[in-house]
């Protein structure tokens, strides 16, 4: 089994025509080409190089990692002499990808990373979470690097960076019992120890996935007599360096594949990353923003799953003489998880090229200053991923606990068994709308896109791009406007929803939010379909859903 | 430091035997290439593993990768040095052709000794395409290596012996063998390690001169270039041979006819070591064969 090759979207998306710009700007024009020996010479060996590794990544996914799923649910990890212990399968998964020298892949090649974009790097994420949707964040927690390489001294980087690379696993420990959502509540404490010329942190963290790694980014207050985000900084803790207790680990519904847990800090030695009071304001912000686009690739593949688990059994299991996929009830179930999970990834990977594009021209600005133009382009594609990160986040994680549930209703009375997947990924499920901010945080997010109009402009953009696609000629072009029609509908009907919402006496945020995600999403699989036809079928139904749900907020808002 | 410690590798292109259709034979019984895909022969993968392992545990050690066939076998080469070999040859010239394990073990010996200080061979017990564990015990009689067959476990490692536990039917030997050294390795040995992202991003343009012939100005360029992207292919003239030893005339083997068998008796059975027992088997064997 490949997980890669076996699901043509995912060729579909690395291959964008957007791809090209976005890997030429990854590669500063291919400055090391030359300098290394695995470094691409243009744009299309550099997606070439993509299409290698995500390959690798599939392989692994489907031949090591969906096989140990199970027992690694049922084992799960625990805690022996102060050492987290994962369960054998999370061990052998970890080290098979760790031998194929997979971490750390965006990481520069002088830190002997791989050096590739933000799109493969979610791409992996979500390939990863279809085979185990608890492991893919022990996978995702190398975003810390991410933070090290952006924010961090040289002497940091050169002392960790290659760590992560060669499967020093990492934690970013920011909650604490009276911190969660509102993390400008840490009080988890830093000191300066001028005998020992490091900082020292003090007191408990909770809920810290991948508690017992190696490295661990840790907020922390530096700044005594504050009380608010003003007061925080970031800080890298090696637990080689001694001081942390694992006190204990949770006992959780689902994602037994990453072990959750609560941490004792004692005197721990540690050194800043960055500057000082900007561990949350500026550090963890960014971190979140990936992090919730992690939770989102973790959604599309925990529900690409549950939709494979679904198809399959479907099209085996007989009743009243035949297949139950051919009864239309059971066919209209698989056709909404379809459309659901083929919506949640076309969004996933537009906000991930805006991101890899924006982090591309930051790490230009670090060699030379950028053109006007370039200046330009780049404040656009970061306005879109700020604004596209929390819709996708909300609805790929709301979308996947729906497909997991309809997988199981699929399944009838098997699902409910524990012999089946689906009953798995029903409990891996549950998290996704909580963590790296609830649903109703990606709301709150949203809100700006919405006042500051970001999101009718870009669906102003993407009406243009479909019809120059109409006026430079597609194949299926008759369906195509008759849909791009109902998506201009869709925005009349959003706008006159958005004008009455004003008036509205309990919270409208969420109806809004949710109604121009439909459009969004329309726009982006009519897009798609200009170039396959295969994301029509998705596409109209996406479409269908999407104006019911506006008209139901519109009755709601204007009664 | 061991002073250049060299490790070969045996390894063959071989159909894939995995959902065999009908038009896997030709009429006359022998096997249509061109309709099945090829793949690395399995146990050979078991044998890169292991050579990597002692060139892992001994240091300054490379290993190189040798492969006798077309063209298409230096997908063998690249496919080993993603997983993390040195080095390697395509040994490939029509005068190979119809080689039969005499032929093949004599071409193979001769391009091993072109190699200098080869402390070890490892190779697959067998191939799945001709099932006869007769190459690699005959390429150590004709380079006069010591041989250890059907190992399954490396248990020690030193630079001037091995440590090896074979599989055999009725249970394991664990055995020390000195070098020179040629080890067959069994399916059941370690699996080979997943290829490695930068060295698959490194060599996946890797071609040899014959596999470009259209394209050859290409290919120069490309190798001007990166010259760790021109793989090594040797001819026959290359490994200084007996040149009648080559191909069909070096071939012992001539084969009468190839027949299709269909196996009817799925389970074994007992004899018991008696004369009436022996004599009843007797009977039943000539009753099904003839």
């Amino acid at each position: 089994m490949n997980f890669y090759s076996d699901n043509e979207s995912l060729k579909f998306y690395l291959n964008h025509p957007e791809m090209k710009k976005a890997v030429t700007l990854k590669e500063m024009n291919f400055a090391d080409h030359g300098k290394y020996a695995d470094a691409p010479a243009n744009a299309e060996e550099g997606l070439e190089h993509y299409d290698l590794v995500m390959d690798l990544v599939g392989e692994i996914s489907g031949n090591v990692l969906a096989p140990n799923a199970e027992s690694v649910d049922q084992e799960g990890p625990h805690i022996e002499n102060n050492e987290v212990v994962y369960a054998k399968g999370t061990t052998a998964n970890h080290e098979a990808l760790r031998d194929a020298g997979l971490y750390g892949m965006t990481l520069p090649r002088q830190y002997d990373g791989l050096n590739l974009g933000y799109v493969p790097n979610v791409m992996a994420a979500e390939i990863i979470s279809r085979a185990d949707a608890g492991f893919a964040n022990i996978w995702g927690l190398q975003e810390c690097a991410e933070t090290v390489n952006e924010f961090a001294c040289d002497e940091l980087k050169a002392k960790f960076l290659s760590r992560i690379r060669k499967g020093d696993t990492c934690s970013m420990d920011l909650t604490e019992p009276d911190a969660g959502s509102d993390l400008q509540a840490v009080r988890l404490k830093a000191t300066w120890d001028e005998a020992s010329n490091c900082w020292r942190l003090n007191g408990v963290k909770r809920f810290i996935t991948n508690g017992g790694a190696q490295l661990h980014l840790v907020l922390a207050r530096s700044e005594e007599r504050t009380t608010d985000g003003r007061g925080l900084s970031y800080f890298l803790y090696d637990k080689a360096d001694g001081g942390l207790t694992v006190r204990r680990l949770e006992n959780k519904m689902g994602i037994h594949g990453s072990p959750t847990a609560e941490l004792v800090f004692k005197n721990a030695p540690a050194q800043i990353v960055g500057d000082r009071k900007l561990g949350l304001i500026k550090y963890v912000m960014a971190l979140m923003n990936g992090a919730r686009l992690g939770v989102a690739a973790q959604s599309v593949g925990l529900a690409e799953a549950a939709y494979r688990e679904a198809k399959l059994y479907a099209s085996q299991r007989e009743q009243f003489g035949k297949t139950i996929d051919q009864f239309p009830l059971v066919q209209d179930l698989l056709r909404d998880m379809r459309t659901k999970t083929d919506a949640s990834r076309s969004l996933l990977y537009e906000t991930a090229r805006k991101v890899d594009i924006t982090k591309s021209y930051e790490a230009i600005m670090k060699t030379r200053s950028l053109t006007p133009e370039e200046r330009k382009d780049m404040k656009e594609n970061s306005r879109i991923a700020d604004a596209l990160t929390p819709m996708v986040k909300l609805m790929a994680a709301e979308w996947a606990n729906q497909t997991a549930y309809d997988s199981i209703q699929v399944h009838g009375g098997s699902g409910f068994m524990r012999e089946y997947a689906c009953e798995r990924l029903y409990r891996d499920a549950r998290i996704l709308t909580i963590y790296e901010g609830t649903s109703q945080l990606q709301v709150v997010a949203a809100v700006k896109g919405i006042a500051g109009g970001t999101y009718l402009k870009c669906i102003e953009d993407y009406d243009a791009q479909v019809e120059a696609a109409l006026a430079a000629g597609v194949e299926n072009a008759e369906e195509i406007k008759k849909l791009r029609a109902q998506l201009q509908k869709m925005i009349e009907d959003y706008k006159a929803l958005e004008a009455a919402a004003k008036q509205m006496e309990v919270c409208p945020d969420r109806r809004l939010t949710e109604s121009l995600a439909y459009i969004v999403m329309g726009y982006l699989l009519l897009l798609d379909s200009t170039r396959c036809g295969c994301f029509l079928e998705s596409c109209k139904n996406l479409i269908v859903m999407g104006r019911g749900e506006i008209a139901k907020h519109s009755a709601c808002v204007m009664q | 430091m061991a002073k250049e410690f060299q490790i070969v590798v045996l390894a063959k292109q071989v159909p894939d035997t995995h959902d065999v259709g009908k038009e896997a034979m030709n009429a006359d019984g022998t096997v249509n290439r061109a309709a099945l895909p090829t793949v690395f022969n399995p146990e050979d993968l078991n044998a890169l593993e292991m050579a990597l392992q002692v060139r892992d545990a001994i240091p300054g050690a490379k290993v190189f990768v040798l492969s006798m066939g077309p063209a298409k076998a230096a997908d063998i080469i690249r496919e080993s040095l993603y997983r993390g070999a040195d080095d390697g040859a395509v040994l490939s010239d029509r005068r190979f052709a119809g080689s039969d394990t005499l032929a093949t073990s004599y071409a193979l010996s001769c391009a091993i000794k072109k190699l200098d200080n080869v402390r070890l061979v490892f190779c697959g017990r067998q191939a799945i395409d001709g099932d006869t564990a007769q190459v690699g015990p005959q390429v150590a009689e004709k380079l006069n290596f010591q041989q250890v067959t059907y190992a399954e476990k490396l248990m020690g490692v030193s630079e001037d012996k091995l440590t090896i536990c074979r599989r055999l039917e009725q249970g394991i030997e664990i055995v020390e063998a000195p070098m020179p050294l040629l080890v067959t390795v069994g399916g059941t040995a370690p699996e080979c390690r997943f290829r490695i992202a930068n060295r698959m991003l490194q060599y996946y343009k890797a071609v040899m001169p014959s596999e470009v012939k259209e394209n050859a100005e290409a290919a120069e360029q490309l190798w001007n270039e990166r010259p760790y992207l021109k793989l090594k292919e040797w001819n026959a003239d290359d490994v200084n041979p007996e040149m009648d030893r080559l191909g069909l005339n070096g071939s012992a083997t001539k084969v009468k006819q190839i027949e299709n068998v269909v196996l009817l008796k799925k389970e074994n059975v007992n004899v018991e070591p008696k004369a009436e027992a022996i004599e009843q088997m007797w009977r039943d064997l000539q009753g099904v064969v003839f």
